[in-house]
């Protein structure tokens, strides 16, 4: 028997364990899925826990619910990858491999930056990319009178990359509900060129910040927070001052990247772009967060990777070539608020561009417009993730590939 | 995407003004469009700038604090080399693509 292995439950390795164990002959291959942790997180929804729009019960299962039968499924602590060996410590057992897909993610490194996990930290500084985070703001939202809200981004590459300005939108959509929007000053700080940095984006989508009152402060590199006055410094000493500070924490891949060696200085591993295996081992492959590829950190991605990835693990085993095919294709909604969204289809090299999804001229979907078609679609896909996406069922008329059917090419962006 | 003649030699441009093809640069080129963001370049320019050539051509993500972790430069000396906003201008001056996020 031959043992193929996978590091991560979350949403890129279940959705290997699904797709492989079907495709994999049982008498000839074991797989075992190693995750430390006994819930499964819905993390999309780590953006609408702290308006009250989900309870806490939508966004976690147990995640043994999603490994299908036939897998060897075990909840412990991963010490060590040691790829010349072929082996993975766990706390109290070693395993050999013969494969190896590593899926063990992102996660916020929030100490990274001085002064950030300090005295306001879970009081007046918060996160949402983690459950407990994401419930403590909620926690605080209800009760807040009011002030500087200020939004964040500590540095790229960060898991979903649109999550901090669709929480801004959506603070504008809550407090103006709650009536007090004219006592909440929202400010959204970015260490890129803008809240847009593609000329697509940024030409049919600049109205969004005027429209909602949101302040833009770019090019802010953060060096610490000041606890004292309430200020986040960067490099050049510019200081903003906040009430609320809604941070996204340097993301980095997992610690047990760093230990066994395997990844770049933010713990990612270089994976190929197209192949998604590994830079350095040829039976080491890498698929979601825990890559190094220039596409997206988000679950869409990951899916199609999966789609890719299961292919080249079937080639591998074979011993034929690998398919050079994943090509940084990421479909994700955006929601502006007021129960609104947009959508954007691209990938590694094509910018998002208008049309219609997923059926050419006919959508229902609308690409780069904002509409409540698209806002119904991003909590369907709640529905879609737990019952379709993790069990690795194909969504009907996606193709892993972005599709240039549908697609207008009309933006002209403006000349700077 | 335009054609521009910067210091003498006709190069492809984004829009917003940065190379597309980074082969096109020379550092003449990097002169050049330094001085019109208004950055005078020193030697320990140049070192940054071929640090993130270098990075880029290997297909490596850029970051300040990569950057600052490269042993060329602290962040706080590259905000000084490049100020107002250190990756925009260094890569533009570096003649790679501005770095971006997904919209």
């Amino acid at each position: 028997m031959k043992n193929l292995l996978i590091l991560g439950a979350g949403t890129s390795g279940t959705m290997m364990a699904n797709h492989l164990r079907s495709k994999l002959y049982l008498n000839k291959w074991n797989i075992t899925i190693v995750d430390q942790y006994k819930t499964h997180y819905y993390q999309p929804g780590f953006l609408f826990l702290p308006f009250d729009t989900y309870t806490e019960n939508q966004v976690k299962k147990v995640g043994e619910k999603f490994i299908p039968m036939g897998v060897n499924y075990i909840q412990k602590k991963i010490e060590k990858i040691l790829p010349k060996e072929n082996k993975v410590v766990l706390e109290d057992e070693t395993l050999n491999y013969d494969v190896l897909i590593i899926a063990t993610g992102s996660k916020i490194a929030p100490e990274e930056t001085e002064g950030l996990v300090g005295p306001l930290w879970k009081k007046d500084i918060f996160d949402f990319y983690t459950y407990e985070g994401s419930l403590a703001l909620r926690n605080k939202l209800r009760t807040w009178e009011g002030g500087k809200l200020v939004v964040h981004i500590t540095e790229m590459p960060i898991k979903c990359p649109v999550a901090p300005l669709e929480f801004a939108f959506l603070a504008d959509s809550y407090f103006r509900k709650k009536g007090m929007r004219d006592k909440v000053d929202i400010t959204y700080v970015t260490p890129l060129t803008g809240a847009f940095t593609k000329p697509t984006c940024s030409t049919a989508l600049a109205y969004l910040l005027k429209e909602k009152d949101i302040h833009l402060q770019s090019d802010f590199a953060i060096e610490h927070v000041d606890n004292d006055t309430k200020e986040i410094v960067d490099y050049e000493d510019r200081r903003i001052p906040f009430d609320l500070l809604v941070t996204i924490p340097t993301n980095m891949g997992d610690e047990v990247i760093e230990r066994s060696g395997l990844g770049d200085d933010l713990n990612f591993i270089p994976t190929d772009h197209n192949t998604l295996q590994s830079k350095a081992h040829e039976n080491i492959f890498v698929i979601g967060d825990a890559t190094n590829v220039p596409a997206s950190k988000a679950g869409s991605v990951a899916h199609f990777q999966a789609e890719t990835l299961t292919d080249n693990i079937l080639l591998y085993i074979d011993g034929y070539p690998l398919k050079k095919e994943f090509d940084g294709h990421a479909n994700c909604f955006i929601e502006t608020g007021n129960n609104k969204a947009l959508l954007i289809d691209f990938n590694y090299v094509t910018e998002p561009v208008h049309g219609k999804f997923p059926f050419a001229k006919i959508g229902p979907l609308q690409l780069l417009k904002e509409s409540v078609f698209n806002h119904w679609g991003k909590l369907a896909f709640r529905w879609i993730y737990w019952n379709m996406l993790l069990k690795g069922i194909a969504i009907p008329f996606v193709s892993r590939n972005m599709s240039f059917k549908g697609k207008v090419f009309d933006i002209k962006p403006d000349e700077k | 995407m335009s054609v521009k003649t910067i210091a003498g030699v006709a190069v492809n441009i984004s829009e917003e003004g940065y190379l597309e093809d980074m082969s096109q640069w020379n550092e003449e080129i990097a002169n050049e469009i330094a001085k019109e963001i208004g950055i005078e370049l020193t030697p320990k320019h140049f070192e940054v700038l071929n640090y993130l050539r270098d990075k880029t051509a290997a297909k490596e993500s850029l970051t300040i604090r990569g950057v600052g972790k490269s042993g060329i430069v602290t962040i706080k000396e590259l905000y000084g080399l490049f100020p107002k906003g250190p990756l925009k201008f260094s890569s533009k001056i570096a003649g790679i693509p501005k770095p971006t996020s997904c919209i």
